[in-house]
């Protein structure tokens, strides 16, 4: 598809020459180019098809063994908010994942400002530790960590999710500013330094107003995980501590109890709440950065 | 008198250290170091601990009895078949897209975000619309069914295929972004100079960009495998979960919240962490070998 969009029938404005370099000309896309966008939009209709089946469901009145709904309706949104409770799961969606979001950007950036300037002994080590809890499956920490959280009586409240959810977001909020942090020139501290700053008016004045950008970007990262982590918060909590994504999996694994369109509009909520948080995240973090720093991460 | 020795002593020690970098600055990692010891250190001793203490038996007898069940030891077998070529399908579609996206064109934007925009979809969405879609009366079997490529429905939900399309949805994104990212750092003047030197682009991919991918497609195949690897929901959803897709992780959660065997839940946990810290070891160490210099891009 787009590989036609090379040819050079369209001319390339100068600013788009110049970054390239050498703009490339070729009249025809080669097979090898077909293949690819071929495959794309194979994927593309397919996952059209998955997305639209479940629109349409949510949007139909009866649907069986036809190519359409008979008869198209909203009734089935007004029902599942009525039905799954939905204000109070939303609310509580809302509290944990803001909760999250606030208290691993406040655990995790100090840390992440020593790592990123710092060189100390047993750092390496250091490093692997925050990565562990990204590389391990959260069922394999959930268990143990639900287990504890039952012991003491947090396990079954929004406490305990919020907890839960804490263990993989705090190094992910590490992970991520390490590479902002270590993009701010450290002759600007050494400036504020010799001006008298001291180490707390260095953090506020200094370092804070040049860390919103990395902030956002690690908050809002966290926040889409946060919404979308079903094993920790299915682990760890009760009837009244439902996130959107668990409330979405028990209505859904009890079907046949209620219609499948309740279901089905419930999934369209959530996506869509997703698809808002996904877009406001796009603005804000560049996806190539992001992935700047997974390349040193693991290993040696 | 006494007090300023012991002060300069102090303040001698202090200096000494701060020589190796260690200082009153590195309090800040207090909190974070707390909260990863109390939280997921512990915890993960704990029920390493608790593992070694079944309720019965001798200090093995968890792991006794999940390596002696074969419907216990068939769930890692399981969750290796729906892992392994989830991930290796991700980083192998990602590669040639990815590579067809390095240079400008109008709308790149708009299909990166495309292409990005399962992440949103969720696992439920995503079981619900293979369910719906893929279903004996869905409209992927309806264009078969009418164009006349298949006379029965083509069965691919509550089995394993199900799984794999959902894992490959939900993963492929990741991947996709990771490649994209690895690729654009690789300074494309080091392709230009082996086209100079008449290298045609089989020549150009293998013996240039691919030396120069490879130990970013070792990382992104370890991510998008812990990904695959964790699979719960969909396994649940759109699989089979009493038969050829009960994973590893359906295994534990039984063990934990059926069965309240804490014990074997723990040590089944433990399976899982060491055979997929094994895959990504495997994988690191090869990836050790491979060249890991400058690729000469600005990342």
């Amino acid at each position: 598809m787009s590989g036609l969009l090379e040819t050079p029938t369209r001319p390339v404005p100068p600013s788009e020459r110049h970054a390239q370099g050498a703009p490339r000309h070729r009249l025809v896309a080669s097979p090898a180019a077909w293949l690819v966008w071929g495959a794309v939009v194979f994927f593309f209709v397919n996952l059209a098809g998955i997305v639209g089946s479940v629109l349409v469901s949510s949007f139909g009145t009866r649907w069986f063994g036809t190519w359409l709904p008979e008869g198209f309706t909203t009734d089935w949104y007004g029902s599942a908010w009525e039905d799954f409770n939905l204000l109070q799961v939303v609310l509580v969606t809302l509290q944990v994942s803001l909760l999250v979001v606030l208290l691993s950007v406040l655990i995790g950036a100090p840390a992440a400002y020593v790592l990123a300037r710092r060189a100390f002994p047993g750092k390496r080590l250091l490093m692997l530790l925050f990565l562990l809890p990204v590389l391990m499956p959260p069922i394999t920490y959930g268990i143990p960590l639900a287990t504890v959280l039952y012991k003491y009586g947090l396990a079954g409240s929004v406490s305990g999710v919020v907890i839960a959810n804490l263990v993989p977001s705090v190094p992910f909020v590490i992970l991520t500013m390490t590479p902002f942090i270590e993009q701010i020139n450290p002759t600007i501290e050494s400036a504020a330094r010799m001006c008298g700053a001291s180490t707390r008016a260095l953090f506020s004045r200094i370092l804070a107003p040049l860390l919103v950008p990395g902030i956002l970007a690690a908050a809002i990262i966290v926040l889409v995980r946060t919404v979308g982590m079903f094993e920790l918060t299915f682990l760890t909590a009760g009837p009244t501590s439902q996130t959107l994504v668990v409330k979405l999996f028990t209505a859904m694994s009890a079907a046949g109890i209620r219609a499948q369109q309740g279901v089905d509009a419930m999934a369209v909520i959530y996506t869509t709440t997703m698809l808002v948080l996904l877009v406001v995240a796009l603005r804000y973090v560049n996806p190539t950065q992001l992935v700047a720093r997974v390349r040193e991460a693991p290993e040696d | 008198m006494t007090s300023g020795g012991v002060a300069t002593g102090r303040l001698a020690v202090r200096h000494r250290l701060a020589e190796r970098g260690i200082d009153r600055q590195l309090w800040l990692l207090l909190p974070a170091l707390a909260f990863i010891g109390v939280l997921f250190l512990y915890p993960f001793l704990y029920g390493l601990g608790l593992s070694f203490q079944p309720a019965e038996g001798g200090f093995l007898a968890s792991y006794q009895a999940f390596f002696t069940d074969p419907y216990q030891v068939g769930t890692v077998w399981n969750t290796l078949r729906l892992a392994l070529p989830a991930a290796l399908i991700n980083v192998l579609a990602a590669v040639p897209i990815a590579h067809r996206m390095r240079g400008r064109f109008r709308g790149k934007r708009v299909l990166t975000t495309l292409l990005v925009v399962p992440i949103t979809l969720g696992t439920v969405l995503t079981a619900q619309g293979l369910l719906n879609y893929l279903g004996p009366t869905g409209w992927f079997n309806r264009i078969l069914l009418s164009t006349g490529l298949v006379d029965d429905p083509v069965r691919l939900t509550n089995n394993y295929w199900g799984v794999l399309f959902s894992l490959v949805i939900t993963g492929f994104p990741f991947a996709f972004l990771l490649i994209l990212a690895y690729l654009s750092g690789i300074d494309p003047t080091l392709e230009r100079a082996a086209a100079t030197l008449g290298a045609d682009w089989r020549q150009r991919f293998r013996r240039i960009t691919l030396p120069l991918l490879a130990p970013g497609l070792a990382t992104t195949f370890c991510l998008t495998f812990v990904l695959a690897f964790s699979v719960f929901p969909s396994a649940i959803l759109v699989g089979n979960p009493a038969g050829e897709t009960r994973v590893i992780s359906i295994a534990a959660y039984q063990a934990a919240y059926e069965r309240f065997d804490f014990s074997l839940a723990s040590a089944i946990a433990m399976v899982m962490a060491a055979v997929e810290l094994g895959v990504i070891a495997l994988v690191l160490l090869w990836r050790s070998t491979l060249y890991k210099g400058s690729t000469g891009g600005k990342g």
